[in-house]
């Protein structure tokens, strides 16, 4: 690890979105868009990766904040972590969030770290990060899913070539949520659901999300769907601290009549894209709460899950997190 | 004069924004490769910026992808601030920024520009008397190495202009972004204990 400086490039501090995507399609896949930055600059330290032309949305202010609408809440992409756990509305209506949210990463990065950049973030995987020439890098092999390759991190579904999973805390929470991602670019703004946001490496390799060159991730939006419902959000990692989930799970429930009444979840880091746990809702709405049913939903979650050398683990770990979801 | 300077340079920058094409073709002219460190800027940010560091206004030459942690110590000479990992991993660079603490290692120089920027140097009072943090850190002998000591009092520092009266439980957290390898975790949360109960 070298402590030098990163390799030289050009630095545009655009103070407005319209700036912004006049510079993103000026220099096309030449630029690279900085947020937080402190998944940004690891790639350009190690000169794993290379732009030369830097955006830093940082004087964006028009991508910060928070705001009540009538229909739920809309978070600015460029909203720093700490803003959105410490929070009023989002702990009162979405504790779920200000739960998950608080515990990536460590307190200075979650400072400046900021919900775009979180749900942005590229594929945590030690091979494709040392920067070798594997599939995600647009090379033709995979040196984690191999008989001596450090695959623990690694998915139980959805491999296609990569093996690696989505490592963020808050992309699950959104799936959950039912948010919807504003994306803008030169033609103006769509917006996608959380859940077709993120895709895996069968429908492009090369990145996490649908967002396609000269697009920015703008604000996301929470509806009132799941506002003060039951939550709950765990991680299992390694540290207390800075490290990513070796799983992780979000639920929102309501119960009516001692029933669950509507349930939902995802579990992260145990496949490429957040995964909603869509069997488990199944087996869990219209039951009540109790062992035989956290019992039940521990066994439909991991159904079809296909571990990789040393990642058995997460199989019990998964389950034992559905139960405790279902028991708390 | 200073606040002049400064209109006059955001000018400037808005104005570069504004004539794209010209400003990035000139970047071919002078035939400037991506990878040299000694670019000459063709566009985009300027070089020459004043930054506000412990409360003294410092002009300083600071290269488009230079992070903090690298201004502070090789050209303004506040080697308080420590490079342990360079990746945000360690927390041995963390200063106050607009008295947030942040990596100083993981921020670009121009990210901190027109805010307050504060490193373990400038915590002491101008008549040389510690901040309580350091002062506590010397009564609790709170470090036993001390290289990851400035970035843990600048954390607690944070912690305490936020919240004065902290529990044990919430001095740990506010100090997890810090590694410490002699492991003196205790003993740097019994410093922020006692700095606490004295009151800063």
């Amino acid at each position: 690890m070298a402590k030098d400086m990163m390799p030289a490039f050009e630095l545009y501090q655009p103070d407005s979105l319209d700036n912004a995507l006049e510079l993103l399609s000026r220099f096309g896949d030449r630029s690279w868009i900085v947020a937080g930055g402190h998944d940004s600059f690891d790639w350009f330290k190690d000169r794993t990766k290379y732009a030369q032309y830097v955006i830093d949305l940082n004087n964006v202010n028009e991508l910060k904040g928070i705001n009540e609408t009538s229909e739920g809440i809309e978070i600015g992409a460029m909203t720093s972590l700490t803003e959105i756990e410490l929070n009023d509305v989002i702990r009162q209506r979405y504790s779920l969030l200000s739960d998950a949210v608080s515990r990536v990463a460590s307190p200075q990065i979650r400072h400046i770290g900021t919900i775009g950049g979180n749900l942005n973030q590229d594929a945590r995987c030690w091979y494709y990060r040392y920067g070798v020439d594997c599939y995600r890098a647009g090379g033709n092999s995979c040196y984690a899913d191999t008989p001596e390759g450090q695959n623990r991190e690694h998915c139980l579904w959805g491999a296609s070539r990569c093996v690696a999973v989505s490592p963020s805390d808050v992309a699950p929470a959104m799936v959950v949520l039912e948010a919807t991602m504003v994306i803008a670019s030169a033609n103006g703004l769509r917006e996608v659901p959380a859940e077709d946001y993120f895709i895996g490496p069968n429908i492009d390799i090369e990145r996490m999300t649908v967002i396609e060159p000269g697009e920015v991730l703008v604000s996301i939006k929470i509806p009132n769907t799941w506002a003060n419902a039951m939550f709950y959000f765990e991680k299992v990692a390694d540290r207390n601290t800075w490290d990513f989930p070796l799983v992780n799970i979000s639920r929102a429930m309501f119960i009516e009549n001692g029933v669950v009444s509507r349930i939902r979840m995802a579990a992260g880091a145990v496949e490429c894209i957040p995964r909603r746990l869509s069997v488990v809702e199944q087996v869990v709405a219209g039951s009540e709460l109790n062992e035989e049913t956290a019992e039940l939903a521990s066994q439909a979650a991991i159904r079809g899950a296909t571990p990789l050398n040393f990642n058995h683990f997460k199989i019990p770990l998964l389950q034992n997190l559905v139960k405790r979801a279902l028991r708390a | 004069m200073i606040t002049q300077a400064k209109t006059s340079r955001r000018n400037f920058i808005k104005g570069v924004i504004a004539s794209g094409a010209a400003a990035s073709s000139s970047a071919y002219m002078f035939g400037v490769s991506g990878c040299s460190n000694q670019q000459v800027s063709t566009g985009g940010v300027e070089r020459l910026i004043s930054l506000n560091v412990n409360g003294m206004t410092r002009n300083v030459d600071v290269l488009p992808n230079e992070t903090l942690a690298m201004t502070l110590r090789y050209k303004l000479g506040l080697t308080g601030t420590k490079l342990g990992c360079d990746r945000g991993e360690c927390g041995a660079c963390t200063v106050l920024v607009d008295g947030v603490n942040l990596y100083a290692c993981s921020l670009l120089t121009h990210t901190a520009r027109n805010k307050q920027i504060t490193t373990i140097e400038g915590l002491e009072s101008s008549d040389g008397i510690l901040h309580p943090v350091q002062q506590a850190m010397i009564d609790e002998l709170g470090p036993q190495c001390g290289f990851c000591t400035p970035g843990q009092i600048m954390s607690a520092v944070a912690l305490l202009s936020n919240n004065p009266n902290p529990t044990r439980d919430e001095v740990r957290r506010a100090l997890s972004g810090n590694l410490c390898r002699c492991g003196a975790y205790d003993h740097y949360i019994n410093a922020v204990m006692l700095a606490a109960e004295r009151g800063i």
